[in-house]
């Protein structure tokens, strides 16, 4: 027993000398120290690692069998899904990964607005978390081409014909981005390479860089306060706990309760009433006939409903793109000093409480047929939306924040 | 010079210089890359001309024909419909088609060569969703003066039996019509209209 625990040793101070393995280690995980508080908000930040890794590994074995031309698709996911053993639930896997996806990053995202993750010294985090939700959005609208259904075809060719809205060199570039007149073989080939290499590289890049900036300047916590201040002798923080043992088996727990909720998805309803997996998308593409009702998957509905409340075409784009954009001038419109909710004033709070019905109502919107009275709750909801950016410089300086403690308290 | 001191005016003029030649170089070899996704010679060969038959349609009836992979409508008008086109400036963008989304000889009150034939791409164009067609009798929840057109399902763009955009709705211009020419009294060329028109 002894023999092996000295060859391991001895085998890894060889490794040591050659490579920072144990730096890295000690760096990042066992003498990383983290904010003691965590609550249950910093469960989602792992939980999408975990997801990640679910779709890179599904996505493979997808790839394993499926075909990438408007002729074979459909029948190569039917394929999939009836004669490839275990098939089906690799595809339900991915299928239901992507919302998953969504979801935890959206929770994610609410936890930095709840608790001013994103304010000083952490605006670069935000930022890159920005483009990670970005590249994830491309990743999903590449991807939801590829089963060649009527929404996967319909859904492509009205995003691709947001850019032609763009004056003047906006044909030219939907035809580039299609390398057709219309949606067509050429886009589906070119969105599977996008969806299967060029997207997943940036996105594993990103996440990289996320990580390194996060433990550059370390974590947020639910009480906002930088718990750097107070150190021991060591130079350990007072209110720091090291990531591993502690948040490593927390995330643990956190893990298998997601897996339960995802499995439960995943047997019992992969399609989840058409939220997940849309009814028109059973019926391969067809060029010429637009399904009755379209929609986009959940995740993106608010973004479409703030396209779609506005009566003119380039306007409406131009606002879904800054509805988007809007998120990365974050950390530079709140001039509040205090960052976490639990001291802040009135004002910040009615705010974020009022952006994230609108953001909801938005969502559920962007899912309805376009009446007139939905468009008008559209327009509605997309004031509420931008004036939460907009305004936010002044109600944040004038807002009745209380005092923040100096060291950490519950989580 | 003294031996072995550094030249720094000479040594900033190599890097600038090894930069402008590096980065000239990566933008022209960035140029295959951004043009390999243009459409390819294959594809621009495939959007050939079709011909169609109309000698049966009836009044009233739409084909759809596919064309350069888009739908093409060609719908039969009857004489009120016609007539209803007349009632509709009004509430129309652009009443009399001055935006180039048509060929010369369609460039009139009906959009089209001969006015009881509407040769139309149908594609809405605002977001390119193919909208469906209503007749005048569709009761599809449109108003009580709808006079027949087409309502596009994904963001409610409404356009007239003439493929003109109506006002207050997100399409920016009226329908495109397609180059044509007809072959005879009852055969259209779609995708052509070169040489003697008939």
């Amino acid at each position: 027993m002894n023999m092996i625990k000295q060859s391991l040793c001895n085998f890894i101070s060889w490794v040591d000398a050659r490579y920072p393995l144990l730096k890295t280690w000690n760096e990042h995980l066992a003498k990383y120290y983290v904010p003691k508080n965590f609550n249950f908000w910093y469960f989602f930040g792992a939980l999408a690692l975990l997801v990640l890794v679910i779709q890179i590994v599904t996505g493979i074995w997808l790839t394993m069998n499926y075909k990438p031309s408007a002729e074979e698709a459909f029948a190569s996911v039917e394929y999939i899904m009836r004669d490839v053993e275990w098939g089906w639930l690799v595809r339900y896997l991915h299928s239901t990964g992507s919302s998953a996806f969504f979801i935890v990053i959206y929770l994610h995202m609410f936890r930095a607005l709840l608790y001013g993750s994103f304010k000083k010294p952490r605006e670069l985090l935000w930022c890159t978390g920005m483009f990670i939700y970005l590249t994830l959005m491309g990743e999903a609208f590449f991807g939801y081409l590829l089963p060649w259904g009527q929404m996967s075809y319909w859904g492509a060719q009205v995003i691709i014909s947001l850019f032609a809205a763009i004056p003047i060199v906006g044909d030219g570039l939907a035809e580039w981005i299609r390398g057709d007149y219309v949606v067509s073989d050429v886009t589906l080939n070119r969105f599977f390479a996008f969806h299967v290499i060029a997207m997943p590289l940036i996105l594993v890049g990103l996440v990289f860089v996320h990580i390194i900036s996060l433990h550059e300047v370390g974590s947020n916590n639910p009480d906002g306060v930088d718990i750097k201040k107070h150190k021991d002798k060591n130079g350990i923080p007072l209110d720091g706990i090291p990531f591993h043992p502690y948040y490593t088996v927390k995330d643990i727990v956190g893990a298998i309760v997601f897996l339960i909720l995802f499995s439960l998805v995943v047997f019992y309803a992969p399609e989840m009433g058409g939220y997940f997996l849309e009814h028109a998308n059973f019926v391969p593409a067809d060029p010429l006939q637009t399904p009755e009702h379209i929609a986009p998957v959940w995740y993106f509905t608010p973004f479409y409903a703030i396209l779609r409340a506005i009566p003119s075409q380039l306007w409406g784009v131009i606002a879904m793109g800054l509805a988007v954009f809007m998120f990365f001038l974050l950390p530079w419109l709140d001039r509040s000093p205090v960052k976490s909710i639990r001291y802040r004033g009135y004002y910040y709070r009615i705010a974020l409480t009022a952006f994230v019905i609108s953001f909801v109502c938005l969502g559920w919107l962007g899912m309805q047929a376009a009446t007139p009275m939905y468009s008008w709750l559209s327009r509605l909801f997309t004031v509420i939306y931008f004036l939460f950016f907009v305004l936010m410089p002044f109600y944040t300086s004038i807002d009745r924040d209380k005092p923040v403690p100096e060291r950490v308290t519950a989580p | 010079m003294q031996d072995g001191a550094v030249d720094k005016h000479r040594r900033r003029f190599l890097t600038t210089t090894a930069t402008v030649v590096g980065g000239a170089g990566v933008i022209a070899s960035s140029i295959p890359f951004i043009s390999a996704l243009k459409p390819s010679e294959k594809t621009k060969a495939i959007g050939a001309p079709v011909e169609v038959d109309i000698s049966e349609m009836k009044p009233g009836e739409k084909l759809v024909i596919e064309w350069q992979g888009k739908p093409v409508w060609i719908l039969k008008r009857d004489q009120k419909t016609l007539n209803d086109l007349e009632l509709l400036d009004e509430k129309l963008r652009d009443p009399d088609s001055e935006q180039p989304q048509q060929p010369d000889y369609a460039e009139n009150q009906y959009r089209s060569i001969r006015p009881e034939y509407l040769v139309v791409v149908g594609l809405c164009t605002h977001l390119g969703c193919s909208p469906n067609y209503f007749p005048i009798n569709a009761n599809a929840g449109l108003g009580d003066d709808w006079k027949g057109g087409f309502f596009c399902p994904c963001h409610g763009s409404r356009f007239d039996l003439a493929g003109r955009v109506f006002k207050g709705v997100p399409a920016p211009t009226n329908l495109v019509i397609p180059p044509y020419k007809y072959l005879s009294d009852s055969r259209i060329l779609i995708g052509d209209d070169s040489g003697e028109i008939a």
